[in-house]
């Protein structure tokens, strides 16, 4: 099945079997392996991609189901030269021990800054309820979000 | 692995013609109970047909004294609505604890209704709304009670060609405390191990003068319990009164053990669920 839909910014066409996961058409026919699978069935969230700016489970989706969306990966955040703010925050924060969940926590964080800009911790918690840490470094990922909310008001941020 | 064939209609002429031609299609909007299933191998369709581009049956729609939900509208949707806020909180209080936001991007009401499972959470609030569901194939539509069309878990009364198109749900006018509470495992990201969605019309007094119950988890399907309504009408909505009606609530449940809960335990707090209902004697929380 011929799919085309927009990657990271670019237009992009591939020939794929409709059933293949979009999991692995990213990690494996693209090499965005950015993209994490753990659970494979929506519990853990490493897989979370952006589809149309909203998050979703790149693990519970189908190629023919990419068809003409905007698919955003952490790879296509940021260019090579400079980091998301929210990436910073995570890097300033020291919100990374193992970082396999990072790339589903910071995409995860971008949906949630975009409908609700000034999140109590609260909201940054239940936000990012559907991404897992099992290295319990939950703390610093919600001081992260946090800061990166605060810098996002302000321009000279970006 | 069979390659297998994923459609895509885009109306529901499409849909029709698509289920014709391959009528052994396992159809689904979301997916994410779907392919947890398909990845165990505990189904193998040889084909899936796709309800997300169905905009016909997607979004809210006011009907007056109705409100019409199209099967394929996402919870995160459904969720941030303001007619679903302003109309149906009880709705929005479960749709707030629904698995997470990822899921809720994706998940539809359709799929939990269609899915039945005990511990879905859209399901007890839409029992005490008297919810009405739409079904359509190329011939008809035909409308049911909600109740009338989930009959064990995973059991719908669906016909092949048949598939879900909405939910309608009358305005509420009286009743001034919508309650849903689950309890699970966790907080987030979290199946029920037991719920009970509550609508109550309660006077300035305190006095209960209607009220709906529902328990999720606790049977094959959602459980209500008429003798405990009738018990609880023209009562005050006081501890005494809440603690008083738990044996009948624990007599009537049928739960059952399984990997998150013993039967016994679930039988305990669906009684217990109950007594949170006395935070709303004075009109809070």
């Amino acid at each position: 099945m011929n799919i085309s839909f927009r990657l990271n910014g670019e237009k992009v066409e591939i020939d794929v079997r409709p059933d293949r996961r979009v999991v692995d058409l990213l990690r494996e026919d693209f090499g965005l392996t950015g993209t994490k699978e753990s659970c494979g069935a929506g519990d853990c969230g490493a897989c979370t991609i952006l589809v149309d700016g909203e998050s979703r489970l790149s693990c519970l989706m189908l190629a023919a189901q990419l068809q003409e969306r905007e698919i955003v990966t952490i790879e296509g955040l940021s260019d090579e030269e400079t980091l998301h703010p929210i990436q910073s925050a995570f890097v300033e924060r020291g919100a990374v021990q193992c970082g396999f969940c990072v790339p589903g926590m910071i995409l995860a964080s971008v949906d949630l800054l975009k409908r609700n800009p000034t999140p109590t911790r609260h909201d940054i918690r239940e936000g990012l309820s559907g991404n897992l840490c099992r290295c319990t470094g939950y703390h610093k990922i919600v001081d992260a979000v946090e800061d990166a909310a605060a810098c996002l008001k302000d321009d000279p941020c970006r | 692995m069979p390659l297998r064939d994923v459609f895509l209609p885009r109306t529901l002429d499409d849909l029709w013609d698509t289920l014709e031609q391959r009528p052994e299609s396992m159809v689904y909007a979301g997916g994410t109970d779907l392919f947890v299933r398909l990845r165990s191998g505990s189904i193998a369709p040889p084909s899936l047909v796709c309800l997300e581009r169905l905009n016909e049956i997607k979004g809210v729609r006011d009907e007056g004294e109705f409100l019409f939900i199209g099967a394929a509208t996402t919870h995160g949707f459904l969720l941030a609505h303001p007619l679903t806020v302003e109309h149906f909180p009880i709705l929005a209080k479960a749709l707030a604890v629904l698995a997470s936001p990822p899921v809720r991007h994706m998940g539809t009401i359709g799929g939990n209704i269609v899915n039945a499972s005990p511990a879905g959470d859209t399901l007890p609030p839409l029992y005490v709304l008297d919810a009405e569901i739409e079904i359509s194939s190329r011939r008809e539509v035909r409308r049911m009670p909600l109740a009338d069309f989930i009959f064990g878990p995973g059991e719908v009364l669906l016909g092949k060609g048949e598939i879900l198109t909405g939910v309608r749900v009358k305005k509420l006018t009286n009743e001034n405390v919508h309650h849903y509470e689950k309890v699970g495992l966790r907080k987030g990201q979290a199946c029920a191990v037991a719920s009970l969605a509550a609508l109550l019309r309660l006077s300035p007094s305190g006095v209960v003068e209607e009220a709906r119950l529902a328990w999720g988890s606790v049977g094959p399907t959602v459980v209500t319990l008429t003798e405990v309504e009738h018990a609880l009408t023209g009562e005050v909505l006081s501890h005494d009164t809440l603690k008083g009606l738990i044996p009948l609530v624990r007599d009537n449940v049928s739960p059952i053990d399984d990997v998150r809960a013993s039967a016994e335990y679930r039988r305990i707090v669906a009684g217990q669920l109950l007594l949170r209902l006395q935070q709303y004697r004075w009109g809070g929380p």
